[in-house]
């Protein structure tokens, strides 16, 4: 049972991740449009203009 | 609006103006650019992946426009650009695409756009899952055997787990049942903090005196689903009220203000003050309430009084915000602004109507009436049962706190947000709107559909009647009359005009009389077509729509006109007499019109020239006979009506007073999503009383084991997430098939078809 010693802090630890993970969609604003992101990775467009993560402050246009 | 070079507005000292008064002017100019340098879009139209690139791309295809970022789930687009770019020309690039928008008030949308609470709630929720999962794999294998030295180790791992994560995850049931007890009242938080508390804190117990059951788990559990049927509950709502209050904003809030130099300047409508002269162009809205100082021209005032027959303005004349100017330029002088507005004036008997709706009880609070006490009740119970009789504390407080476990509204929690939410998803694809949480079961019981005429039914633009029997020649004459007029009545006389041939004499020195109609000369002979007082035609008010046409001393002919039916509106009222409901039409309009709008929809009990009060008085009146009414109306004076009603819809051409009084907002042009409304309404409430029932089966089934003192944390643990499991699923029924992907050949989403081939 000596293996637990390193089991359970390795599997909380793992865990622990995976919320760290689930923090930052969240703080990404990756739950804005799960509707419109399923479709978009079907499209053939390149995107010139990438969704910014601070919708106020847009990244200037590619082409100009 | 002019459109202004863009390299002269970083100065902000372009025009003399600026020059007399630099830091208002600038201040002023300064927030007009911060708020049309970003424009919001709502598109209750679109569907599919190729939408998205065509939205994106038609709108970038316009000048000005830097970035256009389409938003699907929300069916909205948000477009940054130059900050003389104006709303109409995107809607109008849109609108050559096929796609239906409006403008959105982009302030309120950003405000909408971060919502800290559902965020919150989601952080919640995944701490919730994180420490569900992690306790569950420990109790697990004190399940199958642990024991001793081992399951106190894991006891104690998962109170080191559970309790941060309870504090942290169950913030929002401690506080409203917190709320709900100082007020000396029980809500359904009220026996989900004491299930949790009492369950992590016999649990500790258990664990300190190294006993056999602890049920960190089932607390956990139980925080989880139920913050799941929270959050769930949150987005509806969330999603709703944002897309309510930027419809609300549909009503641009800009005004066209004269300067003290006689110059004009977009302000917003909060900077229009009493005494302010205002310019509103023909087919712009009123934005204040004040007097024609300035101009003559005709006012569509059918948003507000159901006619559809302009009125003329006049300088001196009273015109209120909402009215659109249809002729000629006029100049109103404000005499109320904002909340003063007669826009506002309806508020109260619209507060009167609602205090009819406000004491319906939802099912949820229904069953948690009957729940709340009910687990207390019998929690005391097997506790004071349990300890007479053998007289051990810990046993004792180890049943009342599985009692309590077994019992907690884990399903109940989930029943009713996971079926509203599907069933909103559904009728949200569909273009319908859900404002109020219990909108769904009130739209279900109704046996009754009132429906207002303008603006509902109809679309509010005129078509020529019985255009086959006028001869060709009067209405050729007629439509080069109307061709450059934009008087809604001008262009249809146009449109019916289209295709007939007639020989026309030549019509010189045309011009347009604002307020009256159109003069021109044949010959020596003067032509008009305009009001039939202005031509010389006796008036009928009665007769409805119509405009007279006079050659000379020639005797005048009048043309009649209806109301064009909304799409679907035949259709609409025929689902709805399916369904066995009775449809009624109350109209502020003349008898004629209301008459020939009820024979072509098919309804048989119609009313007209009501005034907002007799609207209010006819919806109260079949309430009180014990009806169920669903009242369907646009217009400010339908608002108290739509208060008034058991449940009401209206459309998002409504004017936001209508939208704000109404529980459904119809997103889309077409009215006959309406009876499937009804139907989707039915079956999710139908749903929730089926979860109701599937939650009571399994703590029927599980109480007895708990009062028993039979029920293991295993057994909780099953009963709890079965009976949300079941929950979820029935609810999921409601949300039916998703659109099929490929809809139409024009709708389809073009690289998702390339795919599937290219495999």
């Amino acid at each position: 049972m000596d293996v637990l010693r390193f089991l359970i802090p390795v599997s909380i630890g793992l865990g622990g991740v995976g919320l760290l993970a689930f923090f930052w969609t969240l703080r990404s604003n990756q739950y804005d449009d799960p509707d419109g992101d399923s479709r978009r990775i079907l499209t053939d467009d390149y995107e010139d203009t990438p969704k910014a993560d601070q919708a106020d402050t847009p990244p200037p246009r590619g082409d100009e | 609006m002019t459109i202004r070079d863009p390299s002269e507005l970083p100065g902000g000292m372009a025009c003399p103006a600026c020059m007399v008064s630099p830091s208002a002017e600038l201040l002023a100019r300064h927030a007009a650019r911060a708020r049309e340098s970003r424009i919001m879009l709502s598109l209750p139209g679109i569907r599919e992946a190729g939408d998205i690139s065509r939205v994106e791309r038609g709108l970038a295809a316009v000048a000005g426009v830097q970035q256009a970022r389409v938003n699907l789930t929300q069916k909205r687009a948000t477009v940054t650009g130059l900050p003389d770019l104006v709303p109409d020309t995107l809607i109008h690039a849109l609108t050559g695409l096929g796609i239906e928008a409006h403008e959105m008030d982009a302030e309120v949308a950003a405000l909408t756009r971060t919502d800290r609470a559902g965020r919150e709630l989601l952080m919640r929720l995944g701490v919730a899952g994180f420490a569900a999962m992690n306790v569950m794999l420990l109790s697990i294998s004190v399940w199958s055997g642990a024991d001793d030295a081992t399951r106190d180790l894991f006891h104690w791992i998962s109170a080191a787990i559970t309790f941060p994560a309870i504090a942290f995850a169950g913030q929002p049931f401690y506080r409203s049942a917190w709320a709900a007890l100082r007020r000396g009242r029980l809500n359904m938080d009220v026996p989900i903090t004491l299930a949790i508390l009492l369950a992590v804190a016999t649990s500790l117990w258990e664990t300190m005196l190294s006993g056999h059951h602890a049920y960190f788990d089932a607390a956990l559990m139980l925080t989880f689903f139920l913050l799941a049927g929270r959050y769930l509950d949150h987005r509806t709502r969330a999603i709703a009220r944002s897309a309510a209050e930027e419809l609300a904003a549909l009503e641009v809030p800009r005004a066209i203000r004269r300067t003290a130099t006689g110059g004009e300047e977009t302000v917003p409508l909060s900077a229009v003050s009493v005494g302010d002269e205002i310019v509103v162009r023909p087919g712009g809205r009123m934005p204040v309430d004040g007097v024609v100082s300035e101009g003559a021209s005709e006012l569509d005032r059918s948003l507000l009084t159901g006619e559809t027959l302009p009125a003329q303005a006049l300088p001196g004349m009273q015109v209120s915000a909402g009215e659109v100017n249809l002729t000629g330029p006029l100049i109103v002088r404000a005499t109320a602004v904002g909340p003063d507005s007669a826009l506002h004036a309806l508020t109260d008997l619209v507060a009167i109507a609602e205090s009819g709706r406000a004491n319906y009880h939802s099912l949820a609070d229904k069953a948690a009436k009957l729940y709340a006490p009910g687990v207390h009740i019998l929690s005391a119970l097997s506790f004071a049962g349990w300890y007479i009789g053998t007289g051990d504390l810990r046993t004792a407080v180890n049943i009342a706190a599985a009692v309590l476990i077994i019992t907690c509204p884990c399903a109940l929690g989930l029943a009713v947000p996971a079926v509203t939410t599907a069933a909103s998803g559904r009728l949200f694809r569909k273009g319908l709107l859900i404002k109020s949480g219990t909108a769904l079961e009130r739209l279900s019981a109704i046996d009754t559909v009132i429906f207002d005429k303008t603006g509902t039914l109809t679309s509010g633009t005129p078509t020529l009647r019985g255009a086959e029997g006028v001869p060709d020649d009067l209405l050729v004459l007629a439509a080069a009359m109307g061709q450059g007029s934009a008087h809604p009545l001008a262009r249809a006389l146009v449109a019916a005009a289209a295709g007939r041939g007639g020989d026309c004499p030549a019509v010189e020195g045309l011009r347009e009389v604002p307020g009256y109609g159109v003069e021109g000369r044949i010959g020596g002979e003067i032509v008009r077509l305009g009001r039939p007082d202005w031509v010389g035609a006796a008036a009928d008010s009665d007769a409805g729509l119509s405009t007279c046409l006079r050659v000379g001393q020639n005797a005048p002919h009048t043309f009649e006109f209806t109301d064009r039916l909304r799409p679907g509106a035949a259709a609409a009222v025929a689902g709805l007499r399916a369904q066995g409901l009775e449809v009624r039409l109350i109209s502020g309009d003349a008898p004629a019109s209301v008459a020939a709008v009820a024979a072509q929809v098919g309804i048989t009990q119609w009313q007209a020239r009501a005034t907002p009060q007799d609207k209010a008085a006819a919806v109260t009146e079949a309430r009180d006979a014990g009806r169920m009414v669903l009242m369907v109306g646009d217009g400010l004076n339908d608002t108290a009506a739509l208060a008034a009603a058991h449940v009401s819809i209206s459309p998002a051409s409504a004017l936001d007073a209508a939208r704000v009084a109404s529980d459904v907002v119809l997103l889309g042009q077409d009215l006959s999503v309406l009876p499937e409304a009804r139907a989707v309404a039915q079956q999710a409430t139908r749903r929730i009383r089926e979860n109701f029932r599937i939650a009571t089966v399994y703590n029927i089934v599980a109480v007895p084991l708990a009062v028993a003192g039979l029920a293991t944390p295993l057994i909780a643990a099953l009963a709890m997430s079965a009976s949300s499991i079941t929950v979820s699923l029935n609810a999921l029924r409601v949300a039916g098939r998703k659109a099929p992907r490929r809809a139409g050949p024009e709708r389809g989403a073009p690289s998702a078809a390339i795919l599937s081939e290219a495999r």
